[in-house]
């Protein structure tokens, strides 16, 4: 199509004189044209850096690490992992929170930060969305292979069955099940629905025959009209006003599946703001994980500008904050309740055989990352990666240690245990990883990477100017 | 409504910024023309307006779909747990409404977000395999950086010459002929 339709502004953005205040969401000098071009051109004309095959490459390896495990697992069952009475819960469940929690920040920027009017948002929307989706996939995978026989996993949906059985909706694992499959629905409709109008732009500027196919079928024949545009933009309005509560509702039911035992360490309240706050923690530090590399690679450093990770690394000190206010008011409670149990099990976090997983996920979660209170550090993108990194690291330990410790030593001292991951609960965990990972490269790969008509939108020249003037 | 004409479904004009398409959208409507419709590549809030177009009924739809989703996910837990399938569980009532509530936010927001995306598309009258405007080769533009008006032929004030005059007096770019 491009050969057809000759482009009438130049692609290239002019220089722009320096302007005062902030810095800028999106980098002087960019026109519709240019902005379209730079992001479609990922996708239908630049070469695929040779980083990309390298990248999905160790990517894919890791996920048929994984489907060789899920293959191994289903053979010899859950017997392959470590757990066993009492830790009967072990990576599995560690990394279902672990997972699900980095997915909440693509919701969060997505949703929250459009509701706020927040326009740094857009250039990180899309590929944020698209981190929850995989994230979710991940998630989900778990707790699914963790009910031992997964192909049963059917049962916990309520439907008219010949054994006439129906889940027990006073459970929390059930509320799980309703969560965790609305999040992913929700997310789904939710990326899928922003996507449209820059499928139709693919579609127009593609110029393989199926480009234009597959694109526009998906794009649907969006045509961009007015009409169209005003029912668009209010679906998508009260699409994020659904996911807001959505998003927060699914860590807190995700901390119920803990929160509502008698488990020392679990029965608290303050589990559900707790949670929430760790998963928006875990998740913009995934965001800036990914984030980073790209910028770097794909050259976008007009679309995701220092504002950008500065405004990150702020969300996750104060995210950071309060999950260390989180940790300070478990041990707090556990001394304050005069209960025994929950006095052991503190003293047991902090000196017993996990001592070490509790004390680097305090160094790693709360003493590392107040770095981010210095501006240099959160506009310098090297340390923010390796800062985003070691964050990664501690939200996936505080699950380690919300899980493990309470679980090996409760009341009765007779059933003592440890708990000690296997080769196959670290090559699924791992495996994950590479799957979340490959997916992402085949995202960046074929979709673009960044919203381009909301883009186009935040562009100076995108406003109407003052009827009555001309 | 009069019968569409059969040689052309309307006609199309290309501008070079979003002002200059709400202004000839505003003037359009002025002028008494209704069958129009305005396309750019991005939301222009003011283009609505311009157009004279009603508020969407989708915001009901979705309030509808967010009733049904949270009665009908309450009812389903009540029905399961207190009639079909009752298990004491630690004595407490059959219908144990607080421990109902999770899953009936769940499915509140479940059918309340597909509502509203199924309630756009259908509102759009999306998918659409086939429309005439594509059939302008510069329409392709209309998702990169160009905004088009299109007054169709079926409209009642529709004259081919008169209404080409008129598109051209709004600072069109061009006014190109659309195949049906």
């Amino acid at each position: 199509m491009m050969d057809e339709v000759p482009a009438v502004r130049s692609a290239e953005p002019v220089p722009a004189p320096a302007s005062y205040g902030p810095p800028p969401v999106i980098a002087p000098g960019h026109t519709f044209g240019s902005v379209t071009d730079k992001i479609s051109s990922i996708v239908l004309t630049r070469r695929t850096p040779f980083a990309w095959f390298v990248g999905f490459g160790i990517a894919f390896l890791l996920a048929m690490v994984l489907f060789f495990s899920i293959t191994y697992l289903l053979v010899r069952g859950v017997g392959i992992w470590g757990i066993n009475v009492p830790v009967a819960w072990g990576f599995a469940i560690i990394n279902f929170v672990w997972w699900i929690g980095i997915g909440h920040a693509g919701t969060l920027i997505s949703a929250i930060l459009l509701l706020l009017r927040q326009p740094w948002r857009t250039s990180i929307n899309r590929f944020a969305e698209a981190m929850t989706l995989f994230a979710v996939a991940c998630a989900a995978l778990f707790p699914l292979l963790h009910v031992g026989r997964p192909w049963l996993g059917y049962w916990m949906v309520p439907y008219p069955n010949t054994m006439n059985m129906w889940p027990q909706f006073r459970s929390p694992l059930i509320w799980d099940v309703f969560a965790v499959t609305t999040y992913g629905t929700v997310s789904l409709l939710f990326w899928f629905v922003g996507l449209i109008p820059d499928l139709a732009t693919l579609r127009d500027r593609s110029r393989a025959r199926v480009g234009r196919v597959v694109y526009g079928i998906l794009a649907m024949g969006w045509r961009g009209s007015a009409r169209h545009w005003h029912r668009y933009e209010t679906a998508y309005l009260l699409l994020a006003g659904l996911a807001t509560p959505l998003v927060i509702s699914v860590h807190t039911v995700v901390s119920f599946d803990f929160a509502i035992s008698i488990v020392p360490g679990w029965h608290t309240t303050i589990f559900p703001p707790y949670f929430v706050a760790g998963a928006i923690y875990s998740g913009f530090a995934m965001v800036l994980t990914l984030a980073i590399p790209l910028r770097a690679l794909y050259g976008l450093h007009d679309f995701i500008t220092e504002r950008h990770l500065n405004a990150m690394a702020k969300v996750m000190l104060a995210t950071g904050l309060i999950v260390a206010y989180g940790y300070g008011v478990e041990a707090f409670f556990a001394w304050y309740s005069g209960n025994e149990y929950e006095k052991y099990l503190m003293a047991n976090r902090m000196t017993g055989p996990y001592a070490l997983g509790y004390w680097a996920l305090i160094l790693t979660n709360v003493a590392i990352p107040q770095l981010l209170w210095f501006r240099r550090i959160r506009r310098s993108p090297i340390p923010l990666f390796l800062l985003a990194l070691i964050i990664n690291v501690g939200m996936w330990l505080e699950r380690f240690v919300i899980v493990v410790t309470s679980l090996h030593r409760d009341y009765l001292v007779s059933s003592w245990g440890m708990y000690y991951p296997t080769v196959w609960d670290w090559a699924m965990y791992f495996g994950t990883i590479g799957l979340f990972v490959a997916l992402i490269f085949l995202f960046i790969r074929f979709l673009p990477m960044i919203s381009i008509f909301e883009m186009r939108a935040i562009l100076p020249e995108a406003k109407v100017e003052d009827l009555r003037v001309l | 409504m009069t019968p569409a004409s059969t040689e052309l479904y309307g006609l199309m004009a290309e501008f070079d910024d979003p002002t200059r398409l709400v202004m000839a959208a505003r003037r359009a409507r002025e002028e008494g023309y209704r069958r129009m419709d305005a396309y750019s590549p991005y939301p222009i809030e003011e283009l609505h307006e311009a157009l004279g177009l009603h508020q969407t009924r989708l915001p009901l739809i979705v309030l509808m779909g967010g009733i049904a989703g949270c009665l009908g996910g309450f009812l389903l837990q009540y029905w399961v747990s207190a009639i079909a399938y009752p298990l004491n569980i630690a004595g407490r009532p059959l219908n144990s409404w607080p421990a109902f509530i999770p899953v009936t936010f769940e499915m509140t927001i479940l059918f309340a977000a597909l509502s509203a995306v199924l309630g756009m598309l259908a509102l759009n009258g999306l998918p659409t395999p086939y429309h005439p405007v594509f059939n302008v080769p510069r329409f392709a533009l209309a998702t990169r950086d160009r905004f088009f008006l299109c007054i169709e032929a079926c409209d009642s004030r529709f004259d081919r010459a008169r209404t080409r005059a008129f598109l051209e007096s709004c600072e069109a770019k061009e006014v190109t002929d659309v195949a049906p």
